[in-house]
């Protein structure tokens, strides 16, 4: 019995450990404590109304949620909507999906659950948005002048040139060490051609505020959720010495 | 007419409430029946707590269920965003729908660690034949509630899932493409089939689903529990009042007992829940996030973890597996003719039958047989009680071997189950094939393998340490 249950978990453990092991992306890790720090994440949401929100609609988040990282009714008024919104509504979008066909190749996909829906194997949502807004370089081939590097030929130009400046890319030509008549296009490093409004530190910063604002705005209970969480569980634990000890007292007189 | 009892002189009125009822309805009878003079057996293990788990689950997935349904739409044009709402807009509502999709996951770990118990202690064996069959039945309704409800939330995977497993039956002969149009209610995934499944999911197989639990405790609570050493306490040594000395009423022993398992459950239900409800992608899938996109075929689509031993088991049965079958059941009914032990005529007739069934192994193509090998490997489950020939029930009175034959059978379905998640591979491939062989070896040659070897002395009385 004893093996059987050890078998089991040697290999629920192997499991775990090679699920989604099939895709072969390598991603930056996405400073995490970002998400529960308010002044990043206003700054986020600063940066997502002010660029992504012009093509991207987020059409479940309600503008008054973002009081839920500090803003007020007063602030969100003033500072993320035309004149025109109502603070209760959803973050849509202005632009007619058939001029964005026409002019991206694809509708821009809504960025409501993108955090979510951009985890994998490797790594989580927030680490890819990361890795993936701080990969774009110019590329001349490409109709909008941009590419990006885990997203090739990506139809999204590089909306946050102006703070990041225009970079180019750097690639080797080498022979795969697996099969020699190939070769393979290897990517060196990134070169800076023009400079931009920040530094390439106050970029990753900026960038890391924006996700951070995603990140929470794809479940924007989830910090609340864990907190809760410490407490059922601190519940949970009490209750069960209780039942341990309950049940034992009602057992003590089988022989 | 029953005769009406007097309720004492001197009753307080809940006493005599209870006699008005009694008079009435079994309400007594039917507390004594199934809880306070039900005797299980004394030395109920680790492995025990899961069938009042799986009732607990249950409970939670329709309690949350009506909850949910208060708020979601069933409209393909709006359930994504429905759910969403539920999700942001809706007071709790985050709480509700994670214990839902949660709950799903959890009712499979939980019956499957159920179905596991039944199996290493020959909880199917005589006389609890129907308890088992009710069990599988119940398994086969949870198969179809997840499936229906996986599209409910409208997402990508939801959307795509569907369409692989609908597209399914239509490898069925003749009927199949009717079948398939009949289960879409339209050529392809949407609006009329979320509808439907939304209907069968929340309606018709929950009341299936509830009648065939009753009927399994009925069913149950007439024969009496198994136990750890597959001993039958009814047949044991008895009390004054004729109750076996080697059980104990379930309330309160019982009840106060599995409050134990609730709780540890709960831990860990909640854990979930609260840290981690995607589970890594396992319980949620990330695909999901994207509403249904019918004019974009995610590059990876597997089901859920829960169906993915029989999804590896359906890839499993290439062209070359189906040859293999066929070179099977021919050496079968060779084994049959010159070993067997029937008379001549039943011989000639598995003869004929192993051929009839290789010409149509070769008739009808291999997606096909993906199917019925699919589903032949729920249904199998139900047969337990005729395969096994054991002289004992449970598996500490086995010989050593059985319990590695136990073990390699648990590890392979775990395998298949790995594979399925993973996308097609060669190797994979030749593994599932490998692992369907063994899965269904298991079942049909258990006749065979179950009753060699040396067994041990089943005790009188169960083996119980007093606590």
């Amino acid at each position: 019995m004893k093996k059987i249950l050890a078998s089991l978990l040697a290999a629920i453990t192997l499991l775990s450990g090679a699920a989604h092991a099939n895709t072969a992306l390598v991603l930056d890790k996405f400073p995490k404590e970002r998400v529960t720090d308010l002044a990043a994440l206003q700054n986020g949401a600063k940066l997502f109304v002010n660029y992504c929100l012009n093509c991207h609609a987020a059409a479940f988040m309600r503008f008054n949620r973002l009081k839920d990282i500090g803003l007020t009714d007063q602030q969100i008024k003033d500072n993320m909507l035309f004149p025109t919104d109502k603070v209760g509504e959803v973050m849509k979008v202005s632009l007619d999906p058939k001029d964005a066909k026409a002019w991206f190749g694809a509708v821009p996909p809504d960025l409501t659950l993108v955090a979510r829906s951009r985890a994998s194997g490797s790594g989580t949502g927030a680490d890819y948005l990361y890795t993936y807004l701080r990969s774009f370089y110019r590329d001349d081939a490409r109709p909008t002048g941009w590419n990006n590097l885990i997203f090739p030929n990506v139809g999204m130009p590089h909306v946050l040139w102006e703070l990041q400046g225009q970079r180019a890319a750097k690639f080797v030509t080498e022979a795969d060490p697996h099969n020699p008549a190939k070769t393979e296009h290897k990517f060196e490093g990134f070169e800076q051609l023009t400079p931009g409004k920040l530094s390439p530190q106050e970029y990753d910063s900026a960038v890391a505020d924006l996700v951070a604002y995603l990140q929470w705005m794809g479940e924007p209970v989830q910090n609340q959720r864990a907190r809760i969480g410490v407490g059922v569980l601190i519940f949970l634990a009490i209750f069960f010495f209780i039942a341990w000890r309950l049940n034992a007292a009602f057992w003590k007189d089988v022989k | 007419m029953a005769e009406m009892k007097q309720a004492p002189a001197g009753a307080s009125a809940g006493e005599k409430l209870l006699n008005w009822v009694d008079n009435r309805f079994p309400a007594s009878k039917l507390y004594k029946e199934h809880l306070s003079e039900y005797y299980a057996p004394k030395n109920f293990n680790f492995w025990y707590f899961f069938g009042s788990l799986a009732l607990l689950v249950l409970v939670i997935q329709i309690v949350t269920g009506i909850f949910l349904v208060m708020n979601y739409k069933p409209d393909a044009a709006v359930a994504f965003a429905s759910v969403e709402y539920i999700m942001r807009d809706v007071p709790w509502g985050w709480l509700i729908r994670y214990m839902h999709s949660t709950g799903a996951s959890a009712f499979f770990i939980v019956v499957y660690l159920h179905m596991y118990r039944g199996l290493i202690y020959g909880s199917y064996r005589t006389p609890r034949e129907l308890v088992w069959i009710f069990g599988c039945l119940i398994f086969l309704c949870l198969m179809a509630e997840a499936f229906m409800g996986y599209l409910l939330p409208w997402g990508q995977m939801s959307y795509w899932g569907a369409q692989v497993i609908i597209n399914l039956f239509s490898a069925i002969p003749f009927v199949g493409p009717d079948l398939a149009i009949l289960i879409r209610g339209d050529y392809v995934v949407g609006d009329a089939t979320l509808n439907r499944f939304f209907s069968l999911h929340v309606i018709a197989v929950p009341l299936v689903l509830l009648g065939l639990v009753v009927a399994h405790i009925i069913a149950l609570h007439e024969v009496g529990s198994n136990n750890p050493d597959g001993v039958e306490i009814k047949q044991g040594p008895k009390d004054a009042n004729g109750h076996p000395l080697d059980g104990v009423p379930f309330h309160p022993y019982y009840s106060v007992h599995d409050i134990v398992g609730v709780v540890g459950f709960l831990i860990c239900f909640t854990a979930v829940i609260f840290f981690m409800p995607e589970f890594g992608g396992y319980f949620l899938e990330y695909n999901n996030f994207i509403p249904a996109d019918p004019f974009k075929t995610p590059p990876h689509i597997a089901p859920v973890w829960y169906f993915t031993p029989f999804y590896s088991m359906l890839r499993a049965t290439t062209d070359q597996m189906v040859q293999v079958l066929c070179v099977i059941v021919g050496l079968a009914a060779v084994l049959n003719l010159i070993k067997g032990k029937g008379t001549g005529q039943t011989k000639m007739a598995g003869l004929v039958g192993a051929a009839v069934l290789i010409a149509l192994l070769k008739v009808f193509e291999a997606k096909f047989w993906g199917v019925a090998v699919m589903g032949g490997a729920v249904v199998i489950l139900a047969g337990l009680p005729w395969f096994d020939k054991s002289p004992v029930k449970s598996i500490r009175y086995r010989p050593d071997w059985h319990k590695i034959v136990y073990a390699v059978f648990v590890v392979n379905f775990v395998i298949l189950g790995y594979l399925g998640v993973q996308p097609p591979s060669e190797i994979g491939g030749i593994v599932s094939q490998v692992g369907t062989l063994l899965y269904f070896g298991f079942f049909v040659l258990m006749p065979w393998w179950s009753q060699i070897g040396t067994f041990k002395q089943v005790p009188d009385r169960v083996t119980f340490k007093p606590h």
